[in-house]
């Protein structure tokens, strides 16, 4: 064979679908894994769902109308910052090392993994958002539709951020999972997801602004409850667009130094 | 170097500094490799040999010197370096949630096979290296033995025109092997592969390679046929029995005067039984014989052993090659943390 590799850039979008293909392939095989992989979401909403309604004294479809778009930025936020692991394993078995030496493209390795990120966020938020419905969710199916392509993007982008973790990490475990922990609660927390940072101090409130996912949980919010011109919505979108390029960014610069 | 040329490199050399210490892994590696060559790479735990193949595999990028591998040089052009090599490292290959099958078909597409070639030349690697069965099972499922199988699998896949096995027999069972073994034959036979493999395993570069590279601490101690080799560094040993010490002096006298080269000694084990090294024993043991049945000190016992490369080794270093130990720095870990002490991490 001595046909030379076509041009750079069909070659990286080549390259880019048969990563995101390859990686798409353990869930397409076992779908259910999805669902599975949804307990963390159900216990929040099952179990401090009813604590919030209870202490708010709101009726409830007005409450899950503030607290189920902040659950589903959750399963975003939970699922994507943990990926890197498969990574991770990946690099201490050998079966990224074949990949590098494979004709890909490097930055088509972080990408094609980062793209497949969106399908099952996609896929589990819709899930949690229907299942909420009988309990007294307020179903906006256009707001619900246009909230999960915000949260694929961001959930990219978070993905992207946590193969990166994973190649710094490189064989050490403990420190990906130090890592992400010490950073997925706090932003967790300072998004406003579970109860409101503006009863918190002004410093919370001043991290909270400066925290991009609490744009995104404000867009949420906003999105199903049909209001698509609220501001905030914009900055979510632009909140999403940030991480996911500074995501991108890193990870493909991260996996260009991976050997 | 000639357009025949598949790897040719100079000086190359690569540092790595673990905690403020830097060792120099490999030093001014300088060799050539024509096309269909099957080169064997040896040495002990720590040598070097990894890191050597994976600078070549475009995996590690060197400290100093420079390498040309299928034609082309691996730091200004690795990727058309990627397209032309495949490598069979020594970790398992296949991602742990991914299907046997699946993999196969990815790794096809990967290395830019059609989707009809991939599914044909997949079924064929399936069948030839026992993975019959196991197509839908994740690579989690499998056992160490079928997860090398896959690995060889996926190395061949595309048919490399230059095929880079690193260690790929451990861990294999002796039936495992001896199929490997027929699979990079026959790799080779058909497609003109040029191997360069890394093994532990003397009796694999004695039985298959032409050519053999011997490295240690990071430098290449010897580059030669293992033929050549074991002429020329260890020779082969005559025994021979003799009725009493009094014959084995006398036989030793008498051999020094037909054969000048010739190294003789007593056998530490038995002093009736006189040793000579000397090249082509084969060709010389039978006029031996009778020239000493005609200077009237009949033989007994007579036995040739040839030399093994750990023989070539010894006399190389000063250490046997099976000897793992000796051949690490002093080290506070028990031996098994040394298995992959020469893969950086």
């Amino acid at each position: 064979m001595t046909t030379l590799a076509a041009p750079a850039r069909p070659r990286v979008v080549r390259d880019t679908w048969l990563v995101f293909r390859r990686e798409l392939q353990p869930v397409m095989h076992d779908p259910f894994s999805l669902i599975f992989s949804l307990l963390q979401p159900v216990v929040f909403l099952g179990l401090y769902g009813p604590l919030l309604i209870g202490s708010s004294g709101q009726p409830a479809p007005d409450v899950l109308a503030w607290f189920v778009p902040g659950i589903l930025v959750m399963i975003a936020l939970f699922g994507t910052s943990a990926t890197g692991s498969n990574l991770l394993y990946e690099m201490q078995t050998g079966s990224h090392e074949r990949t590098l030496v494979a004709p890909i493209a490097r930055s088509a390795l972080l990408v094609g993994r980062a793209l497949k990120e969106m399908v099952p966020i996609a896929v589990q938020a819709a899930v949690i958002a229907l299942v909420t419905v009988p309990f007294g969710f307020r179903l906006n199916v256009p707001g619900m539709l246009v909230s999960l392509v915000l949260l694929s993007i961001f959930g990219m982008g978070f993905g992207a951020l946590s193969y990166a973790l994973a190649l710094a990490s490189r064989s050490k475990d403990w420190m990906f999972w130090a890592v992400q922990q010490a950073a997925i609660f706090p932003l967790m927390i300072l998004s406003g997801m579970l109860l409101p940072v503006e009863q918190g101090p002004e410093w919370m409130r001043v991290a909270a602004a400066i925290n991009p996912i609490s744009h995104v949980v404000g867009a949420t919010r906003a999105l199903f409850a049909g209001d698509f011109g609220a501001p905030v919505v914009l900055s979510g979108f632009v909140a999403a667009f940030v991480l996911a390029a500074v995501g991108l960014w890193v990870g493909i610069t991260a996996m260009r130094r991976s050997h | 170097m000639t357009n025949d040329t598949m790897i040719s490199t100079d000086g190359l050399s690569r540092t790595f500094t673990v905690k403020k210490t830097t060792t120099e892994a490999v030093s001014d590696l300088t060799i050539d490799v024509q096309r269909g060559e099957l080169v064997a790479f040896l040495g002990p735990n720590g040598a070097g040999k990894s890191t050597s193949l994976r600078m070549l595999t475009t995996l590690l990028p060197p400290t100093r010197g420079s390498a040309t591998v299928a034609g082309f040089d691996i730091r200004s052009a690795p990727a058309e370096v990627r397209t032309r090599i495949g490598y069979i490292g020594q970790g398992n290959s296949g991602g742990h949630n991914h299907r046997v099958r699946d993999e196969l078909l990815s790794q096809g597409a990967f290395y830019g096979m059609s989707r009809a070639a991939s599914v044909s030349r997949a079924d064929e690697l399936i069948e030839s290296l026992g993975l019959g069965g196991l197509e839908k099972r994740a690579v989690l499922g499998l056992s160490g033995g079928q997860k090398r199988r896959l690995d060889i699998a996926l190395g061949f896949m595309h048919s490399p025109e230059l095929l880079f096995l690193d260690e790929p027999s451990t861990g294999l069972d002796p039936q495992s092997r001896a199929n490997l073994w027929q699979h990079i034959l026959t790799l080779r036979r058909e497609h003109g592969t040029t191997v360069f493999v890394t093994t532990h395993y003397l009796e694999e570069a004695d039985q298959f390679a032409e050519r053999v590279m011997v490295m240690d601490f990071g430098r290449m101690i010897a580059d030669d046929t293992a033929p050549a080799l074991k002429a020329r560094l260890a020779g082969d040993v005559i025994s021979l029995g003799f009725e009493s010490v009094g014959d084995v002096g006398r036989a030793a006298e008498a051999v020094s005067s037909s054969l000048p080269n010739a190294r003789t000694t007593r056998a530490a084990h038995d002093e009736r039984i006189l040793e000579i090294t000397l090249e082509h024993g084969d060709g010389v043991l039978p006029r031996l014989l009778r020239e000493l049945d005609a200077a009237r000190l009949p033989a007994r016992t007579a036995a040739l052993r040839q030399p093994t490369l750990d023989d070539v080794f010894l006399a190389l270093t000063g250490r046997s090659l099976r000897d793992d130990s000796a051949s690490e720095p002093a080290s506070d870990l028990p031996s098994s943390f040394d298995q992959n002490a020469e893969v950086p991490s």
